[in-house]
């Protein structure tokens, strides 16, 4: 594998999170003992339904929020050095779940522009870095348009843009593709692949949508503040019964695999795509006809 | 429909006055409402009204574009004329019982009304030719100066700025409750003027909550993208003194300095 002889990205190590609150009753602890490390370049999915940790794990990656116990590692740098706050903000940028409220511009290039803007990068070098996000993410005729005239994927692909302008090396995606069409979804989920591959850009997708589970290197499930399960996307869904039990789908062609598996036919676990599956059945339905 | 509506009331356009500094069009701005107080005959204001013509010509905007914010202060034109006509007093022309109408009363009004009107037509040329966003930091830009007594520049100039993205966001939200109530029996056209009012508060109520937790979710986002406020912050777009304002400005200083001569010279 030659992603063993990549660095970690980020590490979290032995993170427990609280949220405190006046009453004891109200005291809820999202993570406890959390443990992992990420590869530079690697594509993970977190999975978890609401409630399971998974928003309290993207925030602790970007430094909003700081671990009650542990710590948090990106790029060699811990999150709990104020020095480092605004370094790991610019490393590690953030996808938002709502479009509508992460976009700050009243047009797209200004949106974009206001990330660098922070940063104190000077004019001439935002124009250029503003051009070529817009073009990463396939906006560039939208310079000049008005955010709320755009649709949920085209906000979601500004969002993205404003955060390539920071020249990231890691993005991390907080249900980005909850509030989408499956259009908007897909057109999300196309760019993020390319970043990944193209430009070698470390993609956390946190979803509860597992087919959009499937392009990753890597899912990790978590549930009540745990990770539950940890592997290649064929690894996690060849045990439907597993996935069910924490309160997940599993991809439609990958569950009528397994319930065909029952009824005593041989098939292969951890069939994902329709077109994999289709690849299985096709000499049963031969046979018998 | 909604979400049609256009901020502030810019017409998009490619006209000198379209392309000039934003801080030199507020500034010509006021220098022409300093000129409308200091002239006071109608030769001078025929001169300056010519002088607006021909800022209107070069703007390329239609007429009845900066003819139209004229309407909503019509009512207060009147009103003050009305006023001026039967308290000013001096020789009389007319007179019906206690009613008297003096020729210095006639003079006043005509000029109040001449004088608003050419604010109007002035301050909506800068409207029309400027988009909100342009102006917001034109205005910080020129407020800068404000900054060592201790006015907050940068965050007033950023309030203004999210306020102008949030108000369509804002709209369409206020379009959904409004229909999501109607859905459930709200009748927001009949009864008188109060009960009217009352039924806005079903959609007030979740209006100020969602802005509220819009508020919150846009602050985490912008701590997330590095924002810490004006220090150590560049601006993509830079305003730059042109030659089209160098043009401009001296067509403005020549009319005004001639104006003020034939004033007072």
């Amino acid at each position: 594998m030659k992603q063993d002889m990549k660095r970690n990205i980020i590490e979290i190590i032995n993170v427990s999170h609280t949220y405190k609150s006046a009453d004891i009753e109200n005291t809820i602890e999202a993570l406890s003992n959390v443990n992992v490390a990420i590869k530079e370049g690697s594509f993970v999915v977190i999975l978890g339904r609401n409630g399971s940790g998974k928003s309290t794990l993207a925030k602790l990656i970007n430094a909003l929020i700081l671990p009650t116990e542990g710590k948090v590692i990106v790029n060699g740098m811990d999150t709990r050095d104020s020095k480092y706050t605004w370094e790991i903000r610019r490393t590690v940028g953030m996808v938002f779940q709502n479009p509508d409220n992460q976009i700050i511009g009243t047009t797209v290039e200004e949106d974009v522009a206001f990330g660098p803007e922070n940063l104190g990068i000077p004019p001439a070098e935002i124009v250029k870095r503003v051009r070529n996000s817009l073009e990463m993410v396939g906006l560039s005729e939208f310079g000049n348009s008005a955010p709320h005239l755009l649709s949920g994927g085209q906000k979601q692909r500004v969002a993205i843009a404003g955060i390539l302008a920071m020249k990231p090396k890691c993005i991390v995606l907080d249900e980005a593709t909850s509030m989408l069409d499956p259009i908007g979804r897909r057109e999300v989920m196309n760019i993020l692949q390319k970043l990944n591959k193209e430009e070698g850009i470390t993609i956390i997708h946190i979803t509860h949508n597992m087919d959009e589970a499937f392009v990753a290197d890597r899912v990790i499930v978590i549930n009540d503040g745990m990770i539950v399960a940890d592997g290649t996307p064929k690894e996690i869904f060849s045990d439907v019964d597993k996935i069910k039990d924490l309160g997940l789908d599993v991809p439609q062609v990958t569950e009528l695999l397994n319930e065909l598996g029952k009824y005593g036919y041989t098939l292969p676990k951890g069939i994902l795509t329709v077109d994999e599956a289709f690849d299985v059945l096709w000499p049963f339905l031969m046979n018998r006809g | 429909m909604i979400r049609d509506i256009s901020l502030g009331q810019y017409i998009p356009g490619n006209s000198p006055l379209h392309r000039a500094d934003p801080r030199v069009k507020i500034l010509l701005t006021i220098l022409c409402m300093v000129l409308i107080f200091l002239v006071n005959n109608y030769f001078n204001f025929l001169i300056l009204y010519l002088f607006t013509g021909l800022i209107i010509t070069a703007s390329e905007i239609p007429v009845k574009y900066t003819l139209k914010g004229l309407k909503p202060i019509a009512i207060i034109v009147i009103f003050t004329i009305v006023i001026n006509l039967f308290t000013v007093k001096g020789t009389p022309i007319f007179k019906y019982g206690p009613v008297e109408i003096s020729i210095e009363g006639i003079d006043i009004s005509v000029k109040l009304a001449l004088r608003l009107s050419l604010m109007v037509i002035i301050t909506s040329l800068l409207t029309l030719t400027t988009t909100p966003i342009l102006l917001t930091d034109a205005l910080e830009s020129l407020m800068k100066p404000l900054k060592f007594i201790g006015v907050p520049v940068h965050e007033i100039a950023m309030m203004m700025t999210i306020s102008l993205r949030f108000i369509p966001t804002l709209l369409d939200e206020t379009e959904k409750i409004m229909k999501a109530q109607a859905s459930r029996g709200a009748d927001f056209d009949s009864g008188n003027l109060l009960e009217k009012a009352k039924s806005f508060i079903p959609i007030l109520v979740p209006l100020f909550v969602s802005a509220f937790r819009r508020a919150d979710e846009m602050a985490v986002a912008m701590e997330a993208r590095c924002y810490r406020g004006s220090e150590g912050r560049t601006r993509m777009k830079q305003l730059k003194i042109t030659p089209v304002d160098y043009k401009i400005i001296a067509v403005t200083l020549a009319v005004a300095s001639a104006l003020i001569y034939l004033q007072y010279g």
